[in-house]
C-alpha cells in the first residue's frame, strides 16, 4: 500500500531543500524524506536543531558559511512541504515507488515525480590500520562538532587531502583545540598540474579566497607535506600515525585520527535504479549520466546535488532549484516560459559556482597509494578482504568487482560495498592496465539498507490486504 | 570500561541532558546526540568486534555509510548507532562478533 504524492524528494540537504522550496513556491505539494531528524544534510547538520543558542555558537567555531544553510532551511519550512525526518529509504523503483523505514515502520509512497538529492559521502581512505577504533573521517569529526558540540580532548591528528581537512582544522583551532599534526598526503607537483585550470577557477574567486584564508589560519598546526606510507598503529585503539615525509619516517602519537581525501557521490540509489553511470577520471569516481534539469533517463526521476557528481553545497542548491522548477512544470504548476524565467538566473549562478571545481579536483586528487593501497591494507572493512587478495584474484582471471564476490565476498557485508567499491575497482583496473570505466562497479540491489521482517510486516498493518498482496 | 580518550562538550543550554546505559554503566548524553556520539562522548572508541576476524571497531563515518558503529540498542542487534537518536534510559551494548541466531529467536 503506498500513498500517492505529486512530488517526492529524497534528501533534505542543500539540493533537496532548494528543490522543495522551488516546487512549493509554484504550488506543488512536496514530500521531503531525509534520514536525519532535522533538515540541512551533513553540511548544515545541527543547524536547524538548536535554535538561537546554536546559531550564536555556530558563528564562533564553524564559520560564516555554516549559517548560509539557514535561509535554505527556512525556505523549506513553508506550507505545502511535508518534511519527514528519520526516514531510511531502502528502495526506489523505476516506477517511482519509494519505500522507507521510519520510526520502526515501513512506509511507501507512489510519486508522480521524484527528485533524488541523496548527496555525497567521504571517499574511503584505506591504508594499514585505518580500521582501528579511534580512526574516523574528518567529516565524522565535523558531525560530532555540529550535531553534538563535541571537541576531542586528547591528541588529534588530521591526515589526508582536500578542503574539508583544512576547514576542520581551522574550526578546531577556533574552538580552542590545536591538533597535534596536519599530515597532508597530496603528492608533489599537483599545483603545477592544476595551474592550467586556475584561470577558470578565478571566475569563482570566493572559493580561492576562502581556501587561502583557511590555509593561513592553520599555520599554527605542525604540518607535514607529501606524506606517504601511512600506518595507523595501536592495539585495541589507535595510538599513533606513522608516515614518511620530508625525507624521514615520523610517528605522531594520537588518540583520534581523522582522515579525509575528498568526497564522492553516494550512488547507492542511482545504482540500484540501474541508471547509466560514467567514470569521471578527473574526480576518480562514477556519476550518474544526467540530462537537462538533472533528468535521469527514467521518466519522472531527476537527480540533483552531489549525488549526481560533486559540485559543493552552493551549486547543489542551485541544481536542486532547477530540478524543483522542472518538476513543477511537468506537474503543470508552471508554464515552460515561467519555468525558464525563474531558471535563468539560477543557471547563470550555477555556471559561476562550478568554475572552481576542475581546479580543486585536480589539485586535491588522491595520491595513487590511497586509491590502490598496499597489499596488507584491509579494503573491505565488512568482510575483511585485503588489497593483496584482490590482486591475487585478478591473477586468477577475476575481471571486475562483481566477480570478486565469488572469490571472497568483498562488498557483500552490511555496507554493501559503499566503503570498498571504489578501491576494489581501482585495484582491479590498475592490475589489468585498464580504466575503472572498463572493470565497472558492484551491482547494487534493493534493499539498500537493512530492513527487518517486523518492519516490513508493519506496512500491511494500515493497508487493505488485497491491495498489499 | 572507558578508554583514556574523551571529548569535551561545548556548552549549549538549549539541550537537555539524558542518561543511557552502556554495557551496564550509566553515561550522560545530550538531546540530539546519536547513540554513537553519546558513546564516543563518554570516552568509548571501541564499540564492536567484527564477525569475520574478531577485530575491534568503532564509529568511522557517523553518517550511516560505513556500518562500523553497529551496536545492540534496547535489545535489537546490529543497529547503526550513528543513525539512532539517543533517548533517556536506552540500553546500549557492543556488538560482539556475529548476531547469534539462537539469541535472535529468544
Amino acid at each position: 500500500m503506498s500513498r500517492g504524492v505529486p512530488l517526492l524528494i529524497v534528501g533534505a540537504g542543500p539540493a533537496g531543500l532548494a528543490a522543495a522550496a522551488a516546487a512549493a513556491e509554484a504550488g506543488v505539494t512536496v514530500t521531503l524524506l531525509d534520514n536525519q531528524s532535522s533538515p540541512g544534510g551533513q553540511i548544515y547538520r545541527g543547524l536547524a536543531a538548536g535554535g538561537a543558542a546554536r546559531e550564536a555558537l555556530g558563528v564562533d567555531y564553524l564559520g560564516a558559511d555554516y549559517l548560509k544553510g539557514l535561509p535554505l532551511i527556512d525556505a523549506a519550512r513553508r506550507e505545502g512541504i511535508a518534511h519527514l525526518g528519520g526516514a531510511s529509504v531502502w528502495e526506489v523503483s523505476r516506477e517511482r515507488r519509494v519505500q522507507a523505514t521510519r520510526q520502526g515502520k515501513v512506509e511507501a509512497w507512489q510519486a508522480d515525480r521524484l527528485i533524488l538529492a541523496n548527496g555525497a559521502m567521504e571517499r574511503p581512505m584505506p591504508f594499514p590500520g585505518w580500521t582501528l577504533p579511534g580512526v574516523m573521517t574528518a567529516g565524522a569529526g565535523q558531525i560530532l562538532l555540529k550535531a553534538s558540540g563535541l571537541l576531542p580532548q586528547g591528541r588529534v591528528v588530521l591526515a589526508g587531502s582536500g578542503p574539508l581537512l583544512i576547514l576542520l582544522a581551522s574550526q578546531y583551532l577556533r574552538a580552542g583545540v590545536t591538533p597535534a599534526a596536519l599530515v597532508e598526503t597530496t603528492p608533489g607537483g599537483r599545483l603545477g598540474q592544476a595551474l592550467s585550470l586556475l584561470p577558470g577557477a578565478l571566475r569563482a574567486p570566493a572559493y580561492l579566497t576562502k581556501g587561502m584564508g583557511l590555509l593561513r589560519a592553520v599555520r599554527r598546526i605542525p604540518r607535514y607535506r607529501q606524506a606517504r606510507d601511512l600506518r595507523a598503529e595501536g592495539g585495541e585503539t589507535v595510538e599513533a600515525l606513522s608516515f614518511t615525509a620530508q625525507g624521514g619516517r615520523h610517528r605522531v602519537a594520537c588518540d583520534l585520527l581523522l582522515l579525509h581525501q575528498g568526497v564522492v557521490p553516494n550512488l547507492q540509489i542511482t545504482r540500484a535504479l540501474g541508471l547509466a553511470h560514467d567514470w569521471d577520471d578527473r574526480a576518480r569516481c562514477w556519476r550518474p549520466r544526467l540530462g537537462d534539469w538533472g533528468a535521469s533517463g527514467i521518466d519522472g526521476i531527476a537527480v540533483a546535488g552531489d549525488g549526481g557528481g560533486i559540485v559543493g553545497a552552493a551549486a547543489a542548491a542551485l541544481q536542486g532549484r532547477l530540478a524543483g522548477l522542472q518538476a513543477a512544470h511537468q506537474l503543470s504548476a508552471l508554464s515552460a516560459d515561467e519555468r525558464d524565467r525563474r531558471a535563468a538566473p539560477v543557471k547563470r549562478a550555477l555556471a559561476r559556482e562550478q568554475a572552481a571545481r576542475p581546479f580543486l579536483d585536480r589539485l586535491y586528487a588522491p595520491g595513487e597509494a590511497f586509491l590502490s593501497p598496499a597489499d596488507e591494507t584491509l579494503v573491505c572493512r565488512c568482510e575483511e578482504v585485503r588489497a593483496g587478495q584482490i590482486r591475487a584474484w585478478v591473477g586468477l582471471g577475476c575481471s571486475g568487482p562483481n566477480q570478486t564476490k565469488a572469490f571472497g565476498r568483498p562488498g557483500m557485508g552490511p555496507c554493501q560495498g559503499r566503503m570498498c567499491g571504489l578501491t576494489v575497482a581501482e585495484i582491479i583496473a590498475k592490475e589489468r592496465g585498464v580504466s575503472p570505466a572498463e572493470v565497472g562497479y558492484y551491482r547494487i540491489r534493493p534493499p539498500i539498507l537493512p530492513v527487518t521482517l517486523g518492519e516490513l510486516a508493519s506496512l500491511e498493518d494500515d493497508a487493505d490486504h488485497a491491495e498489499a498482496l | 570500561m572507558p578508554d583514556a580518550f574523551a571529548f569535551t562538550r561545548l556548552p549549549d543550554p538549549s539541550r537537555q541532558k539524558l542518561t543511557l546505559d552502556f554495557e551496564g554503566v550509566a553515561i550522560e548524553a545530550s538531546v540530539g546526540d546519536s547513540v554513537a556520539a553519546a558513546v564516543l562522548a563518554a570516552g568509548h572508541r571501541l564499540t564492536r568486534t567484527t564477525p569475520v576476524g574478531g577485530s575491534g571497531r568503532g564509529p568511522y563515518c557517523m553518517m550511516g555509510v560505513c556500518f562500523d558503529c553497529l551496536m545492540e540498542i534496547d535489545g535489537e542487534q546490529n543497529r547503526q548507532a550513528c543513525m539512532v537518536e539517543a533517548r533517556d534510559g536506552m540500553k546500549v551494548r557492543r556488538m560482539r562478533g556475529a548476531r547469534p541466531l539462537a539469541e535472535a529467536r529468544a
